[in-house]
């Protein structure tokens, strides 16, 4: 009987004393072994196409549904980032309020410090306008004397430019005792702040259950692939194999799936924008607008292709780790 | 090398598949371990194999205490017992050089030391001309030949067979006998479970025997065992 040196010595530590290779060509093997691996995983996926394309598909119409609205989001933001930093707040002054007392309050408001511009039209020069813009100069000729006020035009500094600073501007101008009104379009800003939330919002919730929905779908794909890999997956294990060599195959399987379900992903998305941005422009020259879809850019091409190579990865582990563990070599050797 | 001490092994159901066994191999020894279908052959060799674990007792393999490896050591141990059994648990859908290759791919032995040693256990069972053949195409006798060189093709201090020569005429088997022979020959320890009394006699060697648990004889008959 041959007795061990030391009881410490684990037979982990056993094994790299037989293997006399170095570092070097340990690390060699290992890289080569994920190589074949690799290649072996991608080459049963190409073996069975119509299966591995409809898991493609599947995956990457799941992907391209938030992303697509995710961009959509995006180009509506600029909108709204674009009306945002035309926010303005219009003062109109009490009827009695002299040339001079508009001028001063004019540069009063200058000073504030949450205020950029202010611009002071005229009562005389507002009812030039209105007349040449109104189409009622007939009707304004009939009026003893003009009926509108001074107006003053003031453009908040860029941080008081949202919702809650103009608001807060408006009240403060609001409470001045030459001011009869203020105006501000605020209504439709916060709307619009509202909903984009609310879209983005529901984007996300979207986002996230069809992620989930797409570790599900390859997490059911890696499950069969165990199933069919029973034999070799317990002669694996009997040859000892570590767990980390017998889940491999799987690992690389569902992150080539989620390597495909991203380029079907790409390709939809390209697709849609291109055939969708034609219209969508035209609709937008009708409105006066520069509006486009912003398409993909190649980093979020590439982050898109990583994500669902991510989640393919993701699921097949969930599967390995739910069903890979309980294959035991246990049965083989038969009763006894 | 392999080292049973009061070794118990009781399943749930009440059933005590092993009790109070033990016994001791050294490097080289090659032993029958026989009883009828039933008396604890298979538990015996799962236990060595770490796919069970004992109830009572002391399993040591090349010195290691079994009863306390952590599951992830497992594999570390089980690449240095090679195993055979009576169904091969070939794989058929890769070739015969790839299904002996697997022992030493787990280990992240390099491709250009897989292919020499795999050409070499090949060689050993005579079925170097084979390699690119898929295992369904050999006959049982060639089979059990392939799965003979994946037990040994990482050179494994202790090699287990569970009925190998169970469905092969007795030329075929005394073939097979002849080879582990060899191998015991330089020192690796073999013990083998078979129901085939008369290959037993035929060759003179170590024999334990269970009944319904028990170990009965240990007796040596040593007549050219290596030890």
């Amino acid at each position: 009987m041959t007795r061990p040196s030391g009881e410490g010595s684990g037979p982990r530590n056993r094994g790299a004393g037989r293997q006399r290779s170095s570092l070097g060509v340990v690390l060699a093997s290992y890289r080569a072994h994920h190589v074949k691996v690799a290649r072996d995983s991608a080459r049963r996926l190409l073996a069975a196409p119509v299966a591995s394309a409809m898991t493609w598909a599947v995956m990457g119409i799941a992907l391209a549904l938030p992303v697509g609205l995710l961009l959509l989001l995006a180009s509506l933001q600029g909108i709204s980032a674009g009306w945002d930093s035309a926010a303005r707040v219009t003062v109109y002054l009490e009827d009695q309020v002299s040339d001079d007392e508009a001028g001063q309050l004019r540069s009063r408001l200058g000073e504030r410090d949450d205020v950029s511009d202010v611009v002071l039209i005229h009562r005389d020069q507002a009812l030039a306008e209105f007349r040449s813009s109104s189409g009622l100069e007939e009707a304004l000729d009939y009026l003893d004397e003009n009926p509108l006020p001074h107006t003053l035009l003031v453009t908040p500094v860029d941080d008081a430019r949202n919702a809650a600073g103009v608001d807060r501007l408006a009240s403060e101008l609001g409470a001045l005792d030459p001011v009869a009104r203020v105006q501000v379009d605020l209504g439709w800003l916060q709307r619009l702040a509202a909903m984009t939330d609310l879209i983005a919002r529901a984007v996300w919730v979207l986002t996230v259950l069809l992620a989930a929905a797409v570790i599900l779908v390859i997490g059911n794909t890696i499950r069969l692939a165990i199933e069919n890999r029973r034999d070799e997956i317990l002669v694996s294990k009997l040859v000892g194999g570590t767990d980390a060599f017998v889940r491999r195959p799987f690992l690389y399987t569902g992150a080539w799936y989620g390597l495909g379900g991203g380029v079907v992903a790409v390709l939809i998305l390209q697709f849609a924008i291109w055939w969708l941005n034609g219209p969508v422009r035209e609709l937008a020259v009708l409105y006066n607008s520069e509006f486009s879809l912003s398409g993909l850019p190649l980093d979020g091409m590439l982050g898109l292709l990583l994500v669902a190579v991510a989640l393919g990865w993701m699921g097949a582990w969930l599967a390995v780790r739910r069903h890979l563990d309980a294959i035991e070599p246990g049965e083989i050797a038969g009763a006894g | 090398m392999i080292e049973f001490r009061q070794v118990t092994k009781r399943y749930d159901s009440d059933h005590t598949a092993l009790r109070h066994v033990s016994f001791g191999l050294d490097r080289g020894e090659l032993a029958f371990l026989t009883g009828h279908s039933g008396a604890g052959k298979s538990t015996l060799l799962k236990l060595i194999l770490l796919m069970e674990r004992p109830t009572a007792g002391e399993v040591r393999v090349g010195g290691q205490l079994l009863n306390t490896m952590p599951r992830r050591q497992i594999p570390y141990v089980r690449r240095h017992i090679g195993a055979v059994f009576q169904n091969h648990q070939l794989l058929f859908d890769r070739t015969v050089f790839d299904n002996v290759a697997m022992p030493l791919e787990v280990m992240g032995v390099s491709y250009q030391d897989i292919g020499r040693r795999v050409r070499a256990a090949l060689d050993k069972v005579g079925l170097l001309s084979k390699e690119k053949m898929n295992p369904v195409q050999l006959s049982g006798g060639e089979q059990q030949r392939v799965g003979i060189a994946r037990a040994v093709v990482n050179k494994p201090p202790v090699l287990l067979a569970d009925e190998p020569t169970g469905n092969l005429d007795p030329q075929l088997s005394a073939d097979i006998m002849h080879l582990f022979e060899q191998f015991s020959q330089v020192g690796v320890t073999v013990l083998i479970a078979t129901h085939d009394i008369a290959l037993i006699e035929s060759m003179g060697r170590r024999r334990l025997t269970l009944s319904q648990g028990e170990l009965l004889t240990a007796k040596s008959t040593m007549a050219r065992g290596v030890s």
